[in-house]
């Protein structure tokens, strides 16, 4: 390494003095001296190389043509390219042939379980786990289908959007907020949608609410309470609640109603993607 | 070694500038006129730094491709500017950066790369320079209204590994945008293109875009169909929920990137 200073008066001093100290004023080393040389020359070669100084009307391009922008368009398109045959496939099968497909059912659960992560995973939850307000996924309970043709549409158009015209849409009524039962067929209703699961609940208002239930809820949720997919109802006689089977959150369902949203994906997710998720999904558990 | 260095002859007195003075002055002399002399060099200190900053800063100004030509982007809203105002005053922008950068995972995961053409409008820019939380360049629209509301109430509960904190008193504070007229203004002052009409018929927008039973015709008349008309938080009155969750969901949403052709130089 660098030698040590000289520490006889043949070296010379800087002239600096102050309280009879003095500053050496020996050689930088070569190497040092060298490197120094040659950040500058490196530093002369990048501004022409790459994209570096202001003129009139735009900055000088470099002759090496670098562009972050181009750069991570050829990625994109080597990444899309690698997989393009069987995005192509996936693409252009029968939606329903897609699980039966070992090639395709394998691609479309790993493609698939990224798209899921990176769009669904925020309001689905891990694994289609859902939450309280946001269905869960794994289980055999759909509100719209679970065939593949149905979670595809579902996933392809969202469900009561405004961005999407084809959006799945149906409206339950506010039926205490808008008067359309009296406060007492609401507490009626709301029990005897409590018995047909089991919990315990009022057996005087429940055989009450049986009739209200005939003539205001059946048309959509059917006349067993079994749910109608082409309606988005659920099924009102499982144990599977989407905003919570407890009085208190039924209650608030029939008075206020619910109004879930699912934004469309076809904007910003290509066919094989939405297809690659739609398997996903469908194998998580309860695909019809 | 010693005894070489002593056979050297020593440096011309000039060189260094040490020993007696020279009768021409050199460079390095010269130099010493400003080492010697705080106020000088202070003052040539600063010039060079202005010639940096000239340099570096000035060209933004005219060149042609600094901000890009894109179709669909307009000032923001009186009540998505002032969810802004709350997005700023909550300190998202601390753990949420607004700057999706041109690499591969970032564009997958969010959405085309941010353009300079999405922050004009910004003053300040929130690009941010951290992610505790993801990018939201592009969040609008991804998210239904219903969640961003729970999700500000209780992220856990939409987000289990979260580690946002709680945001539910936003909804429970009422806003009736009094001076919002007077925020459009400070912001035509800084070089946001609000016309007269923006600024008088601020206050009606403000309460039109929350309300989908009110008449918006002219908040969209004025702002585009871009202009998103909902009860954001879902309950009555206007709330600092309402005006966030209406930045929120416009974000990332009006450049139509069917007409934008990337130029090769960035």
């Amino acid at each position: 390494m660098a030698k040590k200073p000289q520490d006889n008066h043949e070296v010379e001093t800087t002239g600096h003095k102050w309280d009879g100290i003095e500053e050496y004023n020996n050689p930088l080393p070569r190497w040092w001296l060298w490197v120094f040389y040659a950040t500058i020359v490196w530093g002369i070669w990048y501004t022409i190389a790459y994209p570096a100084w202001p003129m009139i009307s735009g900055a000088t391009q470099g002759y090496l043509g670098f562009s972050t922008r181009a750069n991570v368009q050829v990625e994109l398109e080597a990444a899309e390219a690698a997989n393009a045959g069987i995005n192509e496939r996936l693409a252009g099968v029968e939606l329903a042939s897609i699980p039966g497909d070992d090639e395709l059912a394998g691609y479309a659960r790993s493609a698939g379980e990224a798209v899921f992560n990176t769009w669904c995973v925020q309001c689905h939850g891990r694994e289609g786990g859902g939450a309280t307000g946001y269905p869960t996924l794994s289980d055999d309970a759909w509100l719209w289908g679970g065939t593949m043709e149905a979670i595809h549409t579902t996933v392809t158009h969202g469900i009561r959007n405004d961005e999407d015209p084809d959006a799945r849409y149906s409206q339950m009524p506010a039926f205490g907020r808008d008067e359309l039962l009296t406060e007492e067929e609401v507490v009626q209703v709301v029990n005897y949608v409590m018995s047909l699961s089991g919990e315990p609940q009022d057996a005087q208002a429940a055989a009450a609410g049986e009739e209200v239930f005939t003539y205001n809820c059946a048309a959509c949720h059917g006349e067993n309470a079994m749910g109608m997919e082409e309606q988005g109802a659920p099924n009102l006689t499982d144990a599977i609640w989407l905003y919570g089977g407890d009085y208190d959150a039924l209650y608030e369902t029939v008075w206020n109603s619910r109004f879930g949203v699912m934004p469309p994906w076809q904007e910003r997710l290509t066919e094989a993607e939405i297809r690659a998720v739609s398997a996903y999904v469908h194998q998580l558990g309860g695909g019809e | 070694m010693a005894d070489d260095k002593m056979q050297k002859p020593p440096m011309p007195a000039s060189a260094s500038g040490v020993g007696d003075r020279p009768k021409k002055k050199t460079f390095l002399d010269r130099h010493q006129i400003l080492e010697r002399n705080v106020t000088l060099l202070a003052i040539f200190a600063f010039l060079v730094v202005t010639i940096g900053g000239i340099v570096q800063i000035a060209p933004l100004f005219w060149l042609e491709n600094t901000i890009e030509e894109v179709e669909g982007m307009r000032p923001y809203t009186p009540l998505e500017l002032t969810g802004r105002d709350i997005y700023i005053r909550e300190g998202c922008y601390v753990c949420h950066s607004q700057m999706i950068r041109p690499m591969r995972d970032e564009v997958e995961r969010y959405g085309h790369y941010s353009l300079a053409a999405e922050s004009q409008y910004d003053h300040p820019f929130q690009w941010g320079s951290k992610r505790t939380g993801p990018d939201l360049a592009r969040v609008g629209g991804r998210y239904s209204n219903a969640w961003h509301v729970d999700h500000l109430r209780d992220p856990q509960s939409v987000v289990p590994e979260s580690v946002m904190p709680k945001y539910g008193y936003l909804e429970e504070r009422l806003i009736d945008g009094r001076y919002v007229d007077e925020l459009l203004a400070t912001h035509k002052l800084v070089g946001v293109p609000y016309e007269d009409a923006h600024i008088e018929n601020a206050r009606a927008d403000f309460k039109a875009q929350a309300d989908p039973d009110s008449d918006y015709d002219g908040l969209i008349e004025r702002y585009g169909e871009s202009a998103q008309v909902a009860n954001f938080d879902g309950r009555p009155g206007i709330s600092e929920a309402d005006a966030l969750i209406a930045y929120l969901q416009m974000l990332g949403t009006l450049v139509d990137f069917s007409t934008f052709t990337p130029v090769a130089s960035r």
